[in-house]
């Protein structure tokens, strides 16, 4: 099938040039569901236009539209001005249109260059191929090695291969679905001076964030969407980040509130010296990996993408278990050769980073997953049997607490988007009143209000005496949240430092370590010349 | 052109039930019209395959005696295949559990006194000897990585030339004139009939049995919940604190014993003694009903009828109407296609797109 011009019908701009795409009166449904209501977006030539919208707002569905995924209920494309049809991707790739997902969609058992060349036309998938891999990657800073299996990869070296395979297409329109969730801002920085390059070839840039910062630095034009509909159109840079995220939620932002100096109590959580094996070939061993929190206290660490976030974070949880058990310590008690459940049990929570399938079972109800983590600490079961209906009871409790948005009485988990699936993960583990709260990546691609109520809820939590340690990417995270912060680099960790007393290019610089060849110091200006999302010393 | 599959949002519980409804009524057009091409009137080899089994006495007993171990062995290989195990040696832990639950019986030929005992040590004995031969591929799994769907079923093939080599040997009866039998088994250790003077055994109700203790099991017990979170989501489940080590064992211990049981009570009750074949394939059939009954117990206990029926009603079309055996069987697969067809269909929307093969797997 051919994406050619279905008729040689014009639509005429709403204001100025003719755009290189537009979509005009967007409606989808899903059955009752209205995702996208009425949706006009123009995007020019050589214009990084951002496209703006909490989870759920329809961002997501009119991307798919543009690439091709989906099929508008009515309204239509243009290219050029001339109204075309984009049955499939292929149709919408021979426009000129690439995407980069925000969930990845690679086949785990191929290489990266396999993986790349699915996608490539047949002439393009030979052996070349990986030297025009690695030569992208070198001129844009995407390092890549083509021969590693995809299982390998952490979450940040997942997303170059997507980044690599639509830029290899040439596409003259780039959608970006939230790209620097899983970057750190060195990575980011990297991938800035890309986009600004495409832009600057003549590209067009479709750029879906909800870190606003970045938005006000790189785009010009943005559309904000919210409940499917257009709201709004600005200049980001004449706006602030606060002004931006009350346009996307409607109401003005929740701020999170600083903590009232909280004394710190006697140390509940303890990892001394872990040194652990990397479980796979290409996995991160962790070494001498020493760290303490005390009641009150919120540790962060940060690093870079696959530097051994997951491997530190199943060994404090238990799924991977100690050489000794003094080398990991729960409130004085040796744990490290204790399984997830003796350690829940000992008052410990867990929020892993992935919701799909480790935190919760997408094909589960959220009572059923309610149930999964604390089925050993909560009084859910009796002589083996479960009590449903005191899981349904706490299933609710968290979606009262956490103002989980959810479709029906108890739909299965994987039916909710990505923000509401993450405030019900946390909350489930925040409910049950930890002393130990290990919490990786809490707020990834969780829009602006989710992600200020998760944290609002482990800093209150900390306020309530328990010991947290927050595992993530974000620094701008990290130094809202966390009283002192850590670095994991390459499996090992560096000494806390009060947030207070460093600063993001300090931290910056401990990210990229000082002999990673991968990511040279040089390379990290870290970061966001534009100050972080304000944190008023009152709550709104 | 190509398919794509996009998941339904919600599931419709009526499509769910409507669904292997409408397959069995597509299977059996289909088999109308093959029927027909065999020169036989499509409406009387319905009567022969359908009505005539279900109007008989005698042939309904036949049915519950076929659906019985079909439906036990396959309610125990649906915790494995819940739980993504692929025990495909039911055969062999079914032949194994008559194997060593007619061993009791033949050591108590003859026993004088109290023989109340006799029965239930032959079911014991039948259903941990059925799991104790699952548990060979299940360790072998567990501690080296072997394939259980290999290892299982190779098992089947030692366990039907031991059976073979036993009744031949060491089990054979003295008395027999050297035929490959061992003695009849005394009145205690058969399963008593049901109905005095037909061939209905109790060994139904214990299928039936195992089936609603399946279904509670797996709805409202710890254990059927982590059965169904390693199915589904392996990692979510180890996050849950349950071990995949144990689940393996303790599924291949269900299945093995289901199966083992079956066999011990179509020993003690349909054939009355050990012979070289005691099986007519129940534990590969039991693989087709566990499926069609789409790994849900009473769905198992309906597909078992259903296969029973099909078989019973096969072998009188072939009498009346010398239709081939093999049309059976055909249908028998047609139907299993077409129900876990229909299963697709209403899991996800189908959509024909125009085009070359999908290069983009949709997120």
């Amino acid at each position: 099938m051919d994406a050619a011009p279905a008729s040689p019908a014009k639509i005429s701009p709403k204001e100025g040039p003719t755009p290189l795409f537009g979509a005009y009166g967007i409606v989808k449904r899903f059955g009752s569901f209205t995702a996208n209501d009425g949706v006009d977006l123009e995007i020019r030539a050589g214009e990084i236009h951002a496209l703006l919208g909490e989870n759920g707002a329809g961002k997501s569905t009119l991307m798919k539209i543009l690439y091709g995924l989906l099929e508008p209920t009515e309204g239509v494309v243009t290219h050029k001005g001339d109204i075309v049809q984009l049955p499939n991707p292929e149709a919408a790739r021979r426009l000129g249109i690439g995407m980069v997902f925000q969930h990845f969609s690679l086949c785990e058992n191929l290489t990266v260059a396999e993986n790349i060349a699915l996608v490539m036309p047949k002439e393009l998938a030979g052996k070349a191929l990986a030297d025009r891999i690695a030569k992208l990657g070198n001129d844009y800073g995407l390092h890549l090695d083509p021969s590693r299996p995809v299982w390998s990869l952490s979450a940040g070296e997942r997303q170059r291969i997507e980044i690599v395979r639509c830029l290899l297409q040439d596409p003259s329109l780039v959608i970006l679905d939230e790209p620097t969730s899983v970057l750190t801002p060195g990575e980011a920085e990297m991938l800035f001076t890309v986009l600004e390059r495409l832009r600057e070839e003549g590209r067009a840039l479709l750029y879906i964030s909800h870190r606003l910062d970045e938005v006000r630095r790189l785009c010009v034009r943005a559309t904000i969407l919210r409940g499917g509909k257009v709201v709004g159109a600005c200049n980001p840079r004449e706006e602030t980040a606060r002004s931006l995220a009350a346009m996307m939620v409607g109401t003005a932002v929740r701020d999170v509130t600083p903590r009232q100096g909280v004394a710190p109590g006697k140390e509940r959580l303890h990892l001394e010296r872990l040194t652990l094996p990397a479980p796979g070939l290409h996995a991160t061993s962790l070494r001498d990996v020493t760290l303490s929190v005390a009641g009150g206290e919120i540790l962060g660490i940060a690093g870079i993408a696959g530097n051994g976030q997951a491997e530190l974070f199943a060994a404090l949880s238990g799924e991977t278990r100690a050489p000794s058990p003094d080398a990991v310590r729960i409130d004085g008690k040796p744990v490290g050769g204790l399984r997830i459940n003796a350690r829940r049990r000992l008052g410990a929570s867990f929020v892993p980073e992935e919701r799909n399938g480790h935190a919760a079972a997408p094909l589960m109800s959220l009572s059923e997953n309610a149930l999964l983590s604390r089925y050993a600490t909560a009084p859910l079961t009796q002589f083996g049997l479960l009590k449903l209906g005191s899981a349904r009871d706490l299933a609710k409790r968290v979606i009262d607490a956490f103002d989980v948005r959810k479709a029906g009485p108890d739909p299965a988990a994987g039916t909710l988007s990505g923000g509401n699936l993450q405030k019900f993960v946390v909350g489930r583990e925040i409910l049950a009143e930890p002393g130990v709260l290990v919490i990786n990546q809490p707020t990834w691609g969780v829009d602006a209000a989710a992600a200020a109520h998760i944290r609002q809820a482990v800093i209150d939590l900390a306020a309530r005496g328990a010991a947290i340690l927050v595992i993530s990417q974000d620094l701008d995270e990290l130094f809202e949240i966390a009283g002192s912060i850590s670095v994991l680099h390459d499996g090992t960790l560096s000494p806390a430092i009060p947030t207070a007393e460093t600063s993001r290019e300090a931290v910056g610089l401990l990210m990229g370590g000082s002999s990673d060849h991968a990511a040279p110091v040089g390379d990290l200006p870290l970061v966001h010349e534009t100050a972080p999302v304000p944190v008023p010393a009152h709550a709104h | 052109m190509r398919l794509d599959l996009v998941p339904r949002t919600r599931r419709s519980p009526v499509l769910d039930i409507l669904s292997p409804a409408l397959a069995f009524v597509a299977a059996v057009l289909i088999g109308g019209i093959a029927v027909a091409a065999l020169g036989v009137s499509p409406g009387q080899a319905f009567v022969t395959y359908f009505v005539t089994p279900l109007s008989e006495v005698w042939s309904l007993q036949e049915i519950a005696l076929k659906a019985a171990p079909l439906a036990l062995i396959a309610t125990g290989l649906a915790f494995c295949y819940r739980a993504n195990l692929w025990n495909i040696g039911a055969e062999g832990q079914f032949v194994v559990g008559g194997l060593v639950g007619g061993w009791v019986g033949i050591l108590t030929h003859g026993a004088e006194g109290a023989t109340l005992w006799i029965l239930p040590t032959m079911l014991i004995a039948g259903t941990l000897a059925g799991a104790a031969y699952a548990m060979i591929p299940a360790f072998l799994k567990v501690r080296l990585g072997v394939s259980e769907i290999l290892t299982s079923l190779m098992l089947v093939y030692v366990a039907q030339l031991l059976l073979d080599y036993m009744v031949r040997g060491p089990l054979r009866d003295p008395a027999g004139f050297n035929f490959p039998q061992s003695v009849g088994f005394d009145p205690a250790a058969r399963l008593p009939y049901l109905m005095e003077g037909d061939a209905l055994h109790a060994g139904v109700l214990i299928a039936f049995v195992a089936v609603v203790l399946a279904t509670i099991v797996l709805a409202r017990t710890l254990f059927g919940f982590e059965v169904r979170l390693v199915g589904s989501s392996p990692r979510a489940a180890r996050f849950a604190g349950f071990s995949d080590a144990r689940l393996t064992l303790a599924a291949f211990a269900i299945s093995g014993g289901a199966a083992g049981l079956a066999g011990i009570a179509e020993v003690a009750g349909k054939i009355g003694q050990l012979q070289p074949e005691i099986s007519p394939g129940y534990g590969f059939t039991a693989i087709i009903v566990a499926f069609l009954g789409r790994l849900s117990p009473p769905g198992i206990l309906v597909a078992a009828v259903v296969i029973a029926l099909t078989t019973i009603g096969g072998e009188g079309a072939q009498i009346d109407l010398r239709l081939p055996l093999d049309l059976t069987r055909a249908f028998q697969g047609l139907l299993l296609g077409l129900v876990l067809g229909a299963n697709v269909i209403a899991r996800y929307h189908v959509r024909f797109v125009p085009g070359g093969p999908s290069s983009r797997v949709f997120p």
